[in-house]
């Protein structure tokens, strides 16, 4: 593979990948990434004050919004590339619809759970059904998962590439409703459930830095999975074409 | 799309739901299955619940919608399966007749399904649950009817695609399922409502999400159909 792989899915199909061009998967930016990630936990958990209302329970803060953000970001890349797909038959469209859904559905988990120990601490309990975003963030879970299923139980690259993409576009268009209806249903019990939800005017400079901080590592940690689990896929379909040439079948 | 001879698409809509309805109607095997199943659900999820806490006609709404997203499903099953056995889609295929003409055809083929099975546990769950029979029952059964629409939109669109897969029955609930969850939170919170005996005006901005939800997957389901099809 000479194109990369994040920027050289405008253009029409590629070069068929080079059988013995293998990169391994851990590359510079995984580690860059990582390295990040780290930082930031130290400046976090060592340099950053404890907030005066929440306690050091706000410290989740750090995990759980940057991680909603890498996965609405995973996600968005899914849905976008789904049209893509369905407008210009790439595959490598398609590759990365299903690299970004993989690292979008690990992020959608850290974000549930992490917002549920949150919960528990705040709001003193596990669950909460009328937070808005915990609600859609469940059901946006599903939604992947199912798309993730999907394309586990078709062998046609080709249809699983048409019937995935199908389903993140409906996905998206899915969103909407389930937020409107979360909110109609939020609504009749709760008054407002943002305003429980002490939010940005609270915070000092030193949180500010270290949530801007937070936002740029799991970026970067979300591009440098999507980068990985994008080779993988790379791999996985050259050693497919490998294995029907040796089968003597050339699709 | 149709050529000069061929049928306008929706004359050929209703030939393929009549064409569906017709085995159906000679076996009827699919039917009666679905209708046992739906009133031997709402039997019992009678007894799911303490009587003396929640009364049956407080539950009733929550029973209904359980009921007919799970019945939908068994309906919805059978739609493209049919087709599967002997390649009939294939036959579809090559017939002079759109694929939004198959879509659409599946989908009047399966709302009507669905809406006969409907017609005889709406009633069920009345009678099992003491519900008073009168305008608030008529006014859920419009309901029924919206919610029916958007069920069957995104469930023809999937039931196509499920059965080319490896997965084929599993699949279908786990893809249509998410989908059903704007339907079946204002549905059933409308009928809830309209049930208690509260102005219908309270429920409209609920009813006005469930029309918007069928407008928009009936158009983007019936546009993604093409694209599910094997050429």
């Amino acid at each position: 593979m000479t194109t990369d792989p994040l920027h050289g899915v405008s253009s029409r199909r590629g070069p068929e990948p080079k059988p013995l061009d293998v990169k391994p998967l851990f590359d510079w930016f995984f580690v860059l990434a990582a390295l990040a990630v780290i930082g930031l936990y130290v400046r976090a958990i060592y340099f950053t004050p404890i907030e005066a209302l929440q306690g050091a329970a706000q410290k989740i803060y750090y995990i759980h919004i940057p991680a909603w953000l890498s996965a609405y970001l995973s996600v968005g890349i899914t849905a976008l590339m789904s049209i893509v797909y369905l407008w210009l038959h790439d595959e490598r469209a398609d590759r990365l619809a299903e690299a970004s859904a993989e690292v979008g559905l690990v992020f959608l988990t850290v974000g549930l759970t992490t917002g549920s120990i949150w919960g528990r601490v705040i709001w003193g309990a596990w669950w909460v059904w009328w937070d808005m975003r915990l609600t859609l963030t469940l059901f946006l879970w599903f939604v992947v998962a199912a798309y993730l299923i999907l394309r586990g139980a078709i062998e046609d690259v080709e249809m699983r590439a048409r019937y995935s993409a199908v389903l993140a576009i409906l996905g998206a268009l899915l969103i909407p409703f389930i937020h409107l209806s979360v909110y109609m249903f939020a609504a009749r019990l709760h008054p407002m459930p943002v305003v429980l939800k002490p939010s940005a005017p609270s915070l000092s400079p030193e949180m500010l830095t270290t949530f801007l901080l937070g936002f740029g590592a799991f970026t970067l940690l979300c591009i440098a999975l999507i980068r990985a689990r994008y080779r993988l896929g790379v791999q996985r379909d050259m050693l497919a074409a490998l294995e029907d040439v040796g089968g003597g079948g050339v699709s | 799309m149709t050529g000069p001879r061929a049928p306008g698409t929706l004359a050929a809509a209703w030939l393929m739901a009549r064409k569906d309805l017709a085995i159906e109607f000679r076996t009827r095997t699919a039917f009666f299955s679905a209708l046992v199943f739906a009133v031997l659900a709402i039997c019992i999820f009678y007894f799911t619940w303490d009587e003396s806490v929640i009364s049956p006609a407080e539950r009733a709404p929550g029973v209904l919608w359980v009921v007919l997203a799970f019945s939908a499903l068994l309906g919805l099953q059978r739609s493209f399966g049919l087709e599967e056995e002997d390649r009939g889609i294939d036959a579809l295929l090559v017939s002079p007749i759109s694929r939004e003409s198959i879509y659409l055809g599946k989908a009047i083929g399966n709302l009507l399904f669905l809406g006969a099975i409907q017609v005889v546990t709406i009633p069920a769950l009345a009678l099992f649950y003491n519900l008073p029979v009168g305008r608030p029952l008529l006014v859920v059964t419009g309901i029924v009817v919206l919610a029916m629409v958007g069920i069957v939109a995104v469930g023809t669109l999937f039931s196509a695609m499920a059965v080319n897969t490896r997965l084929a029955e599993l699949l279908l609930p786990m893809l249509s399922l998410p989908f059903f969850v704007p339907i079946l939170m204002n549905a059933a919170q409308a009928s809830w409502r309209v049930l208690a005996g509260r102005p219908l005006l309270e429920s409209w901005p609920l009813l006005k999400i469930l029309i918007a939800f069928d407008l928009v997957f009936v158009v983007a389901c019936t546009l993604a159909f093409p694209f599910t099809l094997e050429e």
